[in-house]
């Protein structure tokens, strides 16, 4: 089994990177279109329901395969690694928005006013005030959506990605080693996976039980 | 116009049909002490909101400085900067320190350096007797505690003008004491407020005048001896009768 480590170690870091720089886009587009929903921008807020809603209820798979074979045609050249992060930033991108609209929607009317009235704009408000406190009312389907993104990496290998599933599937098709090679995917997720698993149940704990927190917590 | 000077011009609020507050006009001098007081629903907080601009308004103008303020003016940020509000429901921001809620408004919005506003704002502190609160979270201190702090981060901005809406009335009884002793050593030191209050001991201790509102209008408007002593009108005679009990 030891020879497939090495393989398995570098199929470990690719699926990383394009899980890390899939879910950071992801909470770029979902606060975006967080607010653009949260304050009913005109036109924007239209696009952006319909967005969620694509995203959110059609499979990662579906989505990756128009990427990597629709884009191409119409002309935009997309790397396999590309594809799959902006595939996941996509998709992740719809899940963020909807945790971070449920956690704006938390902050009451009145913080806004009461950043208002010491004379903040609404840039400053956002910043300071009402987006720190969001993302804290949100942080529990933070987790989540990130928990749950890091998982739908397996499916890359559909667009011949040499992820983990890839090296998984391709070792038992070369040595018939099924049961050694899934425990290794299994190990090489967990390894992946359980930390943040682990960190964001502390920092839930923190927030939720520490020295700070929405008022009346 | 006097800097510091607050004019109310014919304002008119309404919420579609409803007519919240109609022509209402009241000039406030630099270092006033105006009390507004009356029923419930009244519209005395809703005229505090308008006067920094966080209600449209249907009619009239209110103007500080000779500055139109309302909610349409571009320039309505800079404009809320010189009016402090403090509201009834305290609304610290909880994710940031008792210091932090002090200072944060004028290092972002007036992009003082932060020594010189950390200073400032412990003295304020200091002043409100919670200094050695500054590194705790607003959720750790009582009502009353942080109704002080919420005095002392409005007070941060140097603002011309405090408007102060019914601080009090989510207190339990023996915490409006400490926060009414802060604002007693604000009207000592000449800070002009328009205070909306249900503490009439306290308004009659204060006032320079008191405004009674009642139904969206000024009813009356006269100093407090007169005013609680010998009211004028009908309505307020009857107001001022609620707050007294006879077996």
């Amino acid at each position: 089994m030891a020879e497939y480590l090495p393989l398995y170690v570098q199929a470990f870091w690719l699926t990383l990177r394009i899980g890390v720089v899939g879910i950071l886009g992801s909470i770029l587009i979902g606060l975006i279109v967080a607010m653009v929903v949260h304050f009913k921008v005109p036109v924007l807020k239209q696009i952006a329901g319909a967005y969620v809603e694509l995203f959110r209820n059609t499979p990662l798979l579906i989505q990756l395969f128009f990427m990597y074979f629709a884009l191409p045609r119409i002309g935009v050249p997309i790397t396999a690694e590309a594809c799959g992060m902006l595939g996941l930033a996509l998709l992740g991108g719809a899940y963020m928005a909807e945790s971070f609209r449920s956690g704006l929607e938390a902050v009451e009317t009145i913080q806004f006013e009461s950043a208002l009235a010491l004379g903040m704009t609404r840039a400053q408000l956002m910043r300071h005030v009402v987006l720190p406190q969001a993302v804290t009312l949100s942080i529990q389907s933070f987790v989540a959506n990130i928990i749950f993104l890091l998982k739908e990496t397996s499916v890359f290998s559909a667009i011949s990605l040499m992820d983990l599933m890839f090296v998984a599937k391709d070792l038992i098709g070369l040595y018939y080693k099924t049961t050694e090679c899934l425990v290794l995917l299994v190990i090489f997720y967990l390894i992946m996976i359980l930390p943040v698993s682990i960190l964001g149940t502390y920092i839930e704990r923190r927030l939720r039980h520490g020295s700070f927190g929405p008022a009346g917590a | 116009m006097a800097e510091g000077e607050l004019h109310i011009e014919h304002l008119h609020k309404a919420y579609g049909d409803h007519v919240v507050l109609d022509d209402i006009n009241l000039v406030v001098q630099p270092g006033e002490v105006v009390v507004v007081i009356g029923p419930s629903g009244c519209g005395k907080s809703t005229m505090l909101r308008c006067i920094n601009g966080l209600e449209q308004i249907q009619g009239g103008r209110i103007l500080l400085d000779g500055e139109v303020v309302d909610g349409t003016s571009k320039d309505i940020a800079s404009l809320r900067a010189k009016l402090g509000m403090v509201f009834q429901s305290y609304e610290l921001f909880p994710h940031k320190t008792v210091l932090e809620n002090v200072t944060l408004a004028p290092i972002v919005v007036q992009k003082r350096p932060k020594e010189e506003v950390e200073a400032e704002a412990m003295a304020l502190l200091e002043r409100v007797g919670l200094a050695e609160r500054a590194k705790d979270f607003p959720r750790q201190l009582s009502g009353g505690q942080k109704q002080r702090v919420a005095i002392a981060r409005a007070l941060a901005m140097k603002p011309e003008i405090l408007l102060l809406d019914e601080i009090t009335a989510a207190l339990d009884p023996e915490m409006v004491h400490e926060v009414l002793d802060v604002i007693l050593g604000l009207v000592r030191e000449g800070k002009t407020m328009i205070i909306v209050t249900h503490e009439m001991s306290f308004a009659r201790a204060v006032a320079d005048r008191i405004i009674f509102i009642d139904e969206g209008a000024i009813v009356e408007e006269a100093a407090p001896a007169d005013f609680f002593d010998h009211p004028a009108t009908e309505r307020a005679q009857k107001f001022l009768r609620t707050f007294e009990y006879e077996k």
